[in-house]
């Protein structure tokens, strides 16, 4: 079995947008792409901060459960999905709303799960994207059993795990990298490190010089990205999965970038991070750094910011009616769900729960 | 791809249409592999893989052959990964496969044990039914065979408490095979526990007969005094028991499948007897004595002549092996127990 990696990793993240928006002098990536696929890429970073400030509304009016905010990460969520085919699948984490927009899930179908309606995230499947995990880096296993299912179809398919700099930690992740790497299973693991695992920093998580760092030790490539430089993490998904898709085995994809907002809803953060940390990170706003850059190829024209500000406040809507004014689940369904056909002491229990809520009503 | 297994039909009356018979003696092991070869034979998706499974045969020889017959893309040796073997699995099932995957040995199903309670178990509710797990995982189980630590547990109940499980355990050759088939046909994740001790254990195997379904219990033989409730390798002892209780007819129920739980056939066992006994190698305390002595006395009380009494192994990790013959339940054990019911008034 051929090692495709150099046994190198570069600890300066590849950049392809200074965080002033001016193009880097870097050629070895494709930066050069459609004026619609730039403005596309914008218009998801946008749309994705908006609903994931009205994922927060929602929850502080208490209407959801809770919300796991993706705000900061925009780059490297929708990078990493939109350089994808609609037949690769992804296996997110649960901080992905930027790659569930991006795969064209509405926020509607992921408020399911924040409402508290249903675990997983209904209807993900069908669009080649497995329900969110919550178990920390779980499903990295899943992403490579994946992969490896496509190998044995026949299919140039790429399967893609999104896990954080703490899921890195998890011993299931260790067993996925190997895995992968031992049957060369066309999977791209993109780790969005944003350098918290709710408290703990990640400089607690490991030791090495970087999380791409251990891609030596696996024999996979290993790669640094700035996460948030939309169209690095295009470029450098896009390659990996070019690699994958054509026999050349995964790749660990480290995207460094900053979980601007709370670890979730519950969480806070002024307990363990300092302003200054916050000012350092906020110029590097990935928004506003590929606005700078649209602005200057004047791609950004006001009927796209026109569109953008149109979609965005229909899809705010369409997500607060789903919240509000989707009925909850029947609860026979949790019964229903459980097995392809019910058990009959399961049949036996939910009759008996259907009875007492009956007599209760 | 399609399936191409048929749910094996469950028929009380299997005479008139079956197909001629074909009836040999094999050893357990021998049943298991017949039952993989054609499982796999039968469908293309079925894929078997674990630790030593495919150039080695596996280390019972179970999975023998399969490796030269179906090809290094359908039956393949894994790193040495427990947790990896069981979450491939569920990446496969994802894309339409059918994992039969491996454990060696029970006491290592604990590295696997989150892939399997919180990604297995959960997938289709999580997914509302759009996703089915057809994985069958495969664990060579219980003690009695001399091994060393953890190699002789009892994992039942962690899987029957786990929903969205099925947990089936094979006594006979034919079952093996059978409820093997079954369980590969499965839409729904099954635990096959393998009763290592009788793995060389020799009986009759029917490969054109449908055995009962999984969701079945067996009366492996009928008695009027006392009901004895067990599976595996411990229906053999149940039955040695059976032949030296003077005067005393034990009626010996065989679950087969744990979950689902056949309790018509234990009901109407104990309604006839109105004395239970139930065995199982594992601990007592909740082992699945416990549940079934609860649903017992819940639903059966006005039946019972005598308390339902558990013939188990101890709340004691499992013993060095010279002294497990001391440690398991055995004849000695469950007659004393059978003698107890029957003293009571």
């Amino acid at each position: 079995m051929t090692v495709t990696t150099a046994g190198h990793v570069d600890l300066e993240p590849i950049q392809l947008l200074a965080p002033d928006g001016m193009a880097t002098s870097d050629d070895r990536y494709q930066r050069d792409l459609p004026p619609e696929t730039l403005g596309w890429l914008y218009e998801l970073m946008v749309l994705t901060r908006d609903l994931d400030g009205e994922f927060i509304n929602l929850q502080r009016q208490g209407e959801l459960a809770l919300f796991a905010s993706c705000r900061g990460q925009e780059a490297a969520q929708i990078g990493a999905t939109a350089c994808l085919r609609k037949t690769d699948w992804i296996f997110p984490q649960y901080r992905e709303l930027g790659a569930f927009l991006t795969r064209g899930i509405t926020p509607a179908q992921l408020s399911a799960v924040w409402r508290g309606r249903w675990h997983g995230g209904p209807g993900f499947t069908g669009k080649c994207c497995a329900p969110i995990a919550i178990p920390i880096g779980t499903h990295g296993l899943h992403a490579v059993g994946a992969a490896m299912a496509a190998q044995r179809l026949g299919e140039d398919s790429v399967t893609v795990a999104f896990v954080g700099d703490g899921g890195t930690s998890e011993g299931d992740m260790h067993e996925a990298l190997n895995m992968a790497a031992v049957t060369m299973a066309p999977c791209v693991f993109f780790i969005q490190n944003n350098q918290w695992a709710i408290s703990v920093p990640v400089a607690r998580q490991q030791a090495g010089p970087s999380i791409a760092h251990r891609a030596i030790g696996y024999g996979m490539p290993g790669i640094r990205v700035d996460g948030n430089d939309v169209l690095a993490c295009y470029a450098v998904t896009a390659q990996a999965v070019q690699r994958a898709r054509t026999g050349g085995g995964p790749t660990l994809v480290e995207a460094v970038t900053y979980r601007m907002g709370p670890h979730t809803t519950s969480d806070d953060p002024t307990r363990y991070r300092t302003d200054d940390e916050l000012k350092a990170w906020a110029p590097r706003d990935p928004i506003t750094r590929y606005r700078s850059y649209l602005e200057h190829l004047e791609v950004l024209t006001p009927r796209l910011t026109e569109r953008i500000a149109a979609r965005s406040k229909r899809l705010r809507a369409e997500l607060r009616d789903a919240v509000l004014n989707t009925p909850d689940a029947d609860i026979a369904e949790v019964f229903d769900t459980v097995y392809a056909e019910i058990t009959p002491e399961l049949a036996r229990q939910r009759d008996a729960l259907i009875a007492e809520v009956d007599w209760e009503d | 791809m399609t399936q191409t297994i048929e749910r094996p039909a469950y028929s009380d009356d299997p005479g008139d249409d079956l197909p001629a018979r074909n009836t040999q003696t094999v050893s357990m092991a021998q049943a298991i592999n017949r039952a993989l070869h054609d499982a796999m034979a039968a469908d293309e998706r079925v894929l078997v893989f674990g630790e030593d499974v495919a150039t080695l045969g596996g280390v019972f020889r179970v999975t023998e052959g399969l490796h030269e017959t179906f090809g290094e893309s359908r039956c393949f040796d894994t790193p040495l990964a427990e947790s990896a073997i069981v979450g491939i699995a569920i990446g496969m099932a994802i894309r339409g496969f059918v994992p039969v995957p491996e454990i060696q040995f029970d006491g290592f199903a604990a590295p696997a044990f989150d892939q399997i309670v919180s990604h297995v178990a959960k997938y289709r509710m999580r997914t509302h039914g759009d996703v089915d797990m057809p994985v069958t995982i495969r664990i060579p189980s219980f003690g009695g065979i001399g091994a060393v630590e953890h190699h002789s547990e009892s994992t039942e109940s962690y899987w029957l408490h786990t929903a969205g499980l099925k947990v089936v355990v094979p006594s006979t050759p034919s079952d093996a095979y059978w409820l093997l088939r079954q369980s590969i046909s499965s839409r729904d994740p099954v635990i096959y526990l393998e009763p290592k001790r009788r793995y060389w254990a020799r009986g009759e195997l029917d490969t054109s007969t449908p055995a009962l379904p999984i969701g079945r219990a067996a009366v492996r033989r009928q008695g009027r005094d006392v009901t004895v409730i067990t599976y595996g390798s411990l229906v053999e002892t149940a039955l040695a028991a059976a032949d030296l209780a003077d005067g005393i007819g034990l009626e010996v129920v065989d679950l087969r499948s744990l979950n689902p739980l056949d309790f018509d056939t234990v009901t109407a066992s104990v309604r006839k007897t109105g004395r239970a006994v139930v065995m199982h190698e594992g601990p007592r305390t909740l082992g699945f004595g416990a549940e079934l002595a609860a649903r017992i006395s819940e639903e059966l009380f006005y039946d019972l002549e005598a308390p339902v009494l558990r013939a188990t192994g101890f709340d004691t990790p499992y013993p060095p092996a010279r002294l497990e013959k001391l440690w398991l339940p055995g004849v000695d054990r469950l007659l004393d127990r059978v003698t107890e019911t029957m003293s009571r008034p």
